[in-house]
């Protein structure tokens, strides 16, 4: 399924990784009711790493992904994005969530307001960015993701890799710093797999920091700079997508990789 | 043989279709005609619809509209069809109607003892001015809020319309309703300005209590004084002369238009993760719900006495408005409660993770869907509401059924019934209907394309 081709080839030139440390997360763990979901997750991302997070499914990692921007709670450990703690603290968690730009499986935008107005709404309301200015961003952006001519239209009249590119550009309104991506293309139609594909590989050339949980392996082995591998709430094996694939140390990861790329 | 290619080298033109397909044959054909039971079904239900017709139009049309009694009434219906059964005694409603629709308002409140059309020499101000501006306010006060293509600024006169129409409405000095909203201004300004000091919740403590302060202490005080230096008031109409259509749309009115927010936060409130918020809200509502509305209203007119320090005069009709507002934001807010359940738990992560906080997600995303998807919900309870202000006929206001009993106390007028239930049921189903095809409206127009 997954060794999709990527039919150019991956510019890597401005894909640096600085030592400035994006996000710690260290000893964090957590449960739904009395399972335990993710086990002492320790995971330091530097500024300007891709990271492909791939596993079976139930192993936690879009859990552990949603941790980041506290769309869910942790119960243990810490875990430090662009410098702030997580705590309860309802300001923190703003700050944190407009800093982390997040890309859902289902798309989730918000089908009352037109592509444009997505794209505008958390720039003017959180950033206090002047109406004019977020509009000239938005089409910035949306240019950007290929869809320009589409601004006024509401997001049901779309296709879903459509929409998945509004996704993208409204979360990049707000400028994030990291991006995340819970199965971006998971919901989509093989066609619109690459064209939301080719607009996150302009964005890893960009050097935007990323973490992606996809089972993209075509995508994992060409842009990613680390691929994790999750089982059971653990992160199992980590490494450069190059040894990750072709020479996988724990018997997990091999029986995974050969059921998803076997065929 | 089958013929396995096939190529065609000239295109059908279009044809129309056969006449039983199209046109009236084709539908009558279609839907009254097709088969023998639809057929029996048919001209059983046309039987139907002429015996009602044929005892309903000749009540409604054959009718007397000049007389000044039932019995007048009787021996004119006698002396032209030589019966009395089967044609309506249009008169009582031709007597009656502005009592109907007024109750016993004032028509000129400068001369209370003028009747209708009586006003003395001089007074240029047309009857019943003062009820009538209010309701042609309240459609310019509705306008910017059902309606967004009506220019925003209008809605600072929506803001303005509910302290101008109880002053319309009952009269007396105009510092009365400038002392309310002076209230509610300070109100607002303790959060605006509090907030960055104490916090929102704080803020909106204080305010609340700054704003009682000023209401229940200081306004007295302060109207009194501005009224001595500049005396600006008109006549005063007490509640108890109140009546008519105009009761019903007045308690239906401010009961529509405070349950939407109250039930809003009701809603909100029920949803709240925060445990004191949420059981205040859970409990208040199956409080409410759970009892008829009118042991409210009896509360609302017997027992709310018994608790009020003796000698205060708090007004009957604001009594059984807070009472049917109460009640339609109990119902209110299990419905909007309905449409935020039927929204998906992304569009509430979508929110989240753009940073958007906890009010700006509900204002911006959360609140135009959920209450999108509530609307027949709404309109359904607000037209429940409005039918039920009905009920305040028993305990003696007079609304149109109230007045219906008193006009039938009448000797004239004892013993006359569906004329005035008519008349009755069809204001209410002029208003009621609007409101329903206002909802089908909004609905059409917020499709977007889902």
């Amino acid at each position: 399924m997954s060794e999709l081709a990527i039919e150019r080839d991956v510019d890597r030139s401005r894909m640096q990784v600085s030592d400035k440390v994006a996000v710690e997360i260290t000893g964090m763990n957590k449960w739904f009711g009395a399972f335990h979901v993710l086990r002492d997750i320790n995971l330091t991302v530097n500024e300007g790493e891709r990271i492909v997070i791939a596993g079976p499914s139930g192993s936690g990692k879009s859990t552990l992904i949603r941790c980041i921007n506290a769309l869910e709670e942790h119960q243990q450990g810490r875990i430090v994005v662009d410098g702030t703690e997580l705590s309860n603290d309802l300001k923190n968690i703003d700050k944190i969530r407009s800093e982390v730009g997040m890309v859902f499986q289902h798309f989730n935008l918000f089908p009352h307001l037109t592509i444009l107005e997505n794209c505008t709404l958390a720039p003017i309301w959180v950033r206090k960015t002047p109406k004019r200015e977020a509009d000239e961003t938005a089409m910035h952006f949306l240019e950007k993701v290929k869809i320009p001519e589409q601004a006024d239209k509401y997001p049901g009249q779309l296709s879903g890799g459509q929409q998945q590119r509004v996704a993208i550009a409204r979360s990049l309104c707000m400028k994030p710093r990291i991006m995340l991506f819970d199965e971006p293309t998971s919901a989509l139609d093989p066609e619109m797999i690459k064209e939301v594909l080719d607009t996150m590989i302009e964005l890893a050339e960009e050097g935007m920091t990323m973490l992606c949980v996809t089972h993209e392996m075509g995508f994992a082995r060409q842009v990613a700079n680390r691929v994790i591998f999750m089982d059971q709430g653990q992160i199992v094996e980590q490494n450069e997508p190059e040894e990750f694939f072709n020479n996988p140390k724990s018997e997990r990861t091999k029986l995974f990789l050969s059921q998803i790329l076997g065929h | 043989m089958t013929q396995k290619a096939f190529v065609r080298t000239e295109m059908l033109p279009e044809q129309d279709p056969p006449p039983t397909e199209a046109g009236i044959v084709g539908w009558i054909r279609e839907n009254l005609f097709s088969g023998w039971l639809n057929t029996l079904l048919t001209l059983l239900a046309i039987g139907v619809i002429y015996y009602v017709l044929s005892g309903l139009l000749p009540w409604i049309f054959q009718s007397v509209w000049n007389a000044g009694s039932l019995d007048e009434c009787r021996e004119i219906m006698k002396a032209t069809w030589g019966e009395t059964h089967g044609h309506a005694c249009w008169a009582v409603i031709k007597d009656r109607w502005l009592q109907l629709l007024y109750g016993f308002y004032p028509p000129y409140p400068v001369y209370p003892d003028a009747n209708f059309g009586e006003a003395p020499v001089g007074h240029w101000l047309p009857a019943y001015f003062r009820p009538n501006l209010a309701l042609v306010l309240l459609f310019a006060a509705l306008a910017p809020v059902l309606f967004d293509r009506v220019p925003r600024k209008m809605l600072v006169f929506t803001a303005i319309y509910p302290f101008v129409m109880p002053w319309l409405m009952w009269g007396g000095s105009v510092w009365t309703p400038v002392g309310i909203a002076a209230g509610f201004a300070i109100l607002f300004a303790v959060i605006r300005y509090g907030q960055v000091a104490m916090g929102f919740l704080l803020a909106v403590i204080v305010g609340v209590l700054a704003a009682l302060l000023w209401w229940g202490l200081i306004m007295g005080y302060v109207t009194a004084g501005l009224d001595q230096i500049v005396p600006i008031a008109i006549p005063s109409v007490e509640s108890r002369e109140f009546g008519g259509f105009m009761l019903a749309i007045l308690i239906g009115v401010v009961a529509i238009g405070l349950s939407l927010p109250i039930g809003i936060v009701l809603a909100l409130g029920r949803r709240s993760d925060l445990l004191i918020i949420k059981s205040l809200s859970v409990g208040f509502i199956e409080l409410i719900r759970g009892v008829p509305l009118i042991t409210l209203l009896f509360v609302a007119s017997v027992l709310l006495n018994y608790f009020m320090p003796p000698g205060t005069d708090f007004d009957i009709i604001m009594r059984v408005m807070i009472m049917v507002t109460v009640f339609a934001s109990a119902y209110t807010a299990e419905v909007i409660r309905g449409g935020l359940a039927a929204l998906p738990k992304g569009q509430y992560e979508g929110a989240d993770s753009l940073g958007l906080d906890y009010w700006q997600a509900q204002r911006l995303i959360i609140m135009p869907q959920a209450l999108k998807i509530s609307i027949p919900g709404i309109v359904s309870t607000f037209i429940g509401v409005f039918k039920d202000t009905t009920l305040v006929s028993i305990i003696g206001l007079l609304d149109p059924i109230g007045l219906s009993q008193g006009i039938r106390a009448n000797q004239e007028w004892n013993g006359i019934y569906w004329e005035l239930f008519a008349f009755i049921a069809l204001l209410f189903f002029v208003t009621c209907f609007g409101m329903s095809r206002y909802s089908m409206w909004l609905e059409r127009k917020l499709q977007k394309g889902h």
